[in-house]
């Protein structure tokens, strides 16, 4: 029997933009990059290891299915084809006007468990630890207790057998495995490794595929389902002022010895 | 709707005491009551809780619930988050508040769902309004950014970052009521399970509880000064070694020394970091660090924005001589 995978990917503004090519507009409560500074779109890092946690899955037990799904307003295909292009089945993308920039998790939660419910059968939920835009790290707990499903969050290695899966995670200094029953959600952190390079062959797959685009309409939400539960007063860049003393000498070496002097004087060594 | 009053804090107990981080999240809680003008309890859950109780009065909790139970005896999200719904459901606070790490992240938002309410993620700072509503302020886009955020919902939750407050001084005078709470919960509510579970022995300081903390970056060029210069330098300070997410997922140090957003929040005296550019997700991890000092060759890096002192230079150069001063003046 088929194993149901579906992967959760966000399309974020590259989080290795420069800090001085961040513009931020204060009314629209929304971050951007620099436009001259022509900086693509990625799909977040995390979501990335989690298409890879699902690849790794499908590498070792043959019959499996990864269906990438993704809410937002707009997407730039050639960015979201990656994980196609990765090895992936289908891609399922919610898009819709009224999903502009939303950094409340409940709202991306809901959709997303409604799209979920529309693809139907999933044994499987891979989601990354959190999204390299707003943090928040909630949308897959949330979308764990709509689906009513157990979550195991932070995981650097994804097993299924049995009809379990079964995790390793490390959080502080503790080295745990953990696994729940099927069907469950699972979020992967950047530890489970880099993710693969698309191959020719899958590159080529990829551009034959179409994926399938739902509007909110199409998943049944209307707009009151999904009243915020959060509200942004403001959104900042913070100023920084440097106050830094650069420490210099004859010589590099030289310079070491100063710091250390300089401490010393400061009386923090 | 309920009438809310109050300020909750979901606590966390180890071998009877109570975590350092409630105690913190006590001192913000007691902030948050004050303004209310309303009581401050907080919600302690185990076996055996021990002195923990007390310890959260001493520390400013007006009420302690303390929850107890066979199946709370070690953490397990679905018997903790089964209980938690119930003292919230049955005590009605106007504010939650949460410690960010693995219990208060897990558990936050998924209470947070259950109750139909959201959180405010990754505070450095919370208040109340002049209309009584939360507010927290807390970095998005990797700490690049800062949004002020209120809650809409009802009970309204903030998770706070650890080492963004002061504890308040214990007083083990002040008076303060606990209240057994028995959520009776069905082992049936339980849908993971621990299968294995192994605590790696503390090598040299804890990373989070260090005076000074001694970092390496990718400037660093390979793994080897982690177990030469930087590790002579620690073992020197009696500091704890830190890193950057760039080492730790090139593999040159394990995972529990990394510094930032995805890794540990640390708050020491002295905090030097060599090799590392500053990454906004880095300094995430470190904003509560008193004096900051930076050893990197490139003398544009943003490093040099935070830190207090700087040597633009080669640290193979910068660092031997650095540690064979240090260890002329001991």
């Amino acid at each position: 029997m088929t194993l149901n995978i579906i992967v959760t990917a966000k399309q974020v503004m590259d989080p290795e933009t420069p800090a001085t090519a961040y513009r931020v507009d204060r009314e629209k409560k929304r971050v951007d990059s620099d436009p001259s500074a022509r900086i693509a779109p990625v799909i977040n890092g995390f979501d990335e290891n989690g298409v890879e946690a699902a690849l790794r899955i499908k590498d070792a037990l043959k019959d499996v299915k990864v269906t990438v799904l993704s809410a937002g307003a707009a997407f730039t295909m050639d960015v979201m084809k990656k994980a196609l292009s990765m090895g992936s089945d289908e891609m399922v993308l919610v898009q819709d006007p009224a999903l502009e920039n939303i950094s409340d998790s409940t709202i991306t939660a809901k959709v997303l468990a409604a799209a979920v419910k529309k693809i139907g059968s999933f044994d499987l939920i891979i989601t990354g630890r959190q999204a390299s835009d707003w943090d928040n790290a909630q949308v897959p707990l949330g979308l764990a207790e709509l689906l009513g499903v157990p979550c195991i969050p932070l995981t650097r290695k994804v097993d299924v057998k049995d009809r379990q899966v079964v995790c390793e995670r490390v959080t502080g200094n503790v080295h745990e495995v953990i696994s729940a029953q099927l069907p469950a959600v699972v979020t992967v952190s950047n530890e489970l490794g880099t993710p693969r390079y698309p191959t020719l062959r899958n590159i080529m797959a990829a551009a034959r595929k179409q994926p399938t685009i739902w509007s909110l309409g199409d998943l049944g939400l209307s707009a009151a389902a999904l009243a915020p539960k959060l509200k942004m007063l403001d959104l900042f860049i913070p100023k920084k002022q440097s106050q830094c003393e650069m420490i210099t000498g004859e010589d590099e070496a030289d310079a070491g010895k100063n710091l250390a002097l300089k401490l010393r004087e400061a009386k923090l060594v | 709707m309920a009438d809310r009053q109050g300020v909750l804090v979901i606590g966390e107990v180890a071998n009877g005491k109570l975590n350092p981080s409630s105690t913190e999240m006590l001192a913000h809680g007691r902030k948050l009551a004050d303004s209310l003008k309303e009581p401050l309890s907080i919600a302690l859950l185990g076996q055996d809780l021990g002195a923990a109780p007390k310890e959260a009065i001493a520390f400013g909790a007006d009420k302690v619930h303390a929850v107890t139970d066979p199946l709370l005896k070690e953490y397990q999200v679905d018997a903790y988050l089964a209980a938690i719904t119930k003292v919230a459901q049955q005590h009605t606070p106007r504010v939650v508040l949460l410690a960010k790490g693995p219990i208060g992240s897990e558990v936050g938002p998924r209470l947070a769902f259950r109750l139909d309410t959201a959180v405010i993620q990754d505070c450095l700072e919370v208040r109340i309004d002049a209309e009584k509503k939360l507010v927290g302020n807390r970095p998005v886009y990797g700490g690049n950014c800062m949004a002020t955020i209120t809650s809409l919902g009802e009970p309204m939750m903030a998770i706070v970052r650890p080492k963004t407050g002061d504890p308040l001084a214990r007083n083990d005078s002040r008076h303060g009521e606990v209240v057994a709470f028995s959520p009776r919960l069905e082992a049936s509510v339980i849908k993971s399970r621990v299968v294995e579970r192994v605590e790696k022995a503390q090598e040299g300081v804890r990373l989070e509880d260090a005076a000074i903390v001694v970092s390496g970056g990718r400037g660093l060029g390979s793994a080897a000064p982690f177990t030469n210069e930087i590790k002579d330098l620690a073992d020197l300070l009696g500091a704890a070694i830190g890193a950057s997410r760039a080492v730790v997922d090139s593999g040159w140090i394990s995972h529990d020394h990394q510094v930032g957003l995805t890794g540990k929040t640390i708050a020491p005296n002295l905090y030097i970091m060599v090799g590392i550019s500053g990454a906004s997700q880095h300094m995430a991890g470190c904003s509560a660090a008193k004096v900051i000092v930076a050893i990197n060759r490139d003398s544009d890096a943003v490093i040099f924005n935070d830190a207090r002192y700087g040597v633009a230079g080669d640290w193979k150069k910068v660092l031997p001589a650095f540690i064979q001063q240090i260890r002329a003046m001991k």
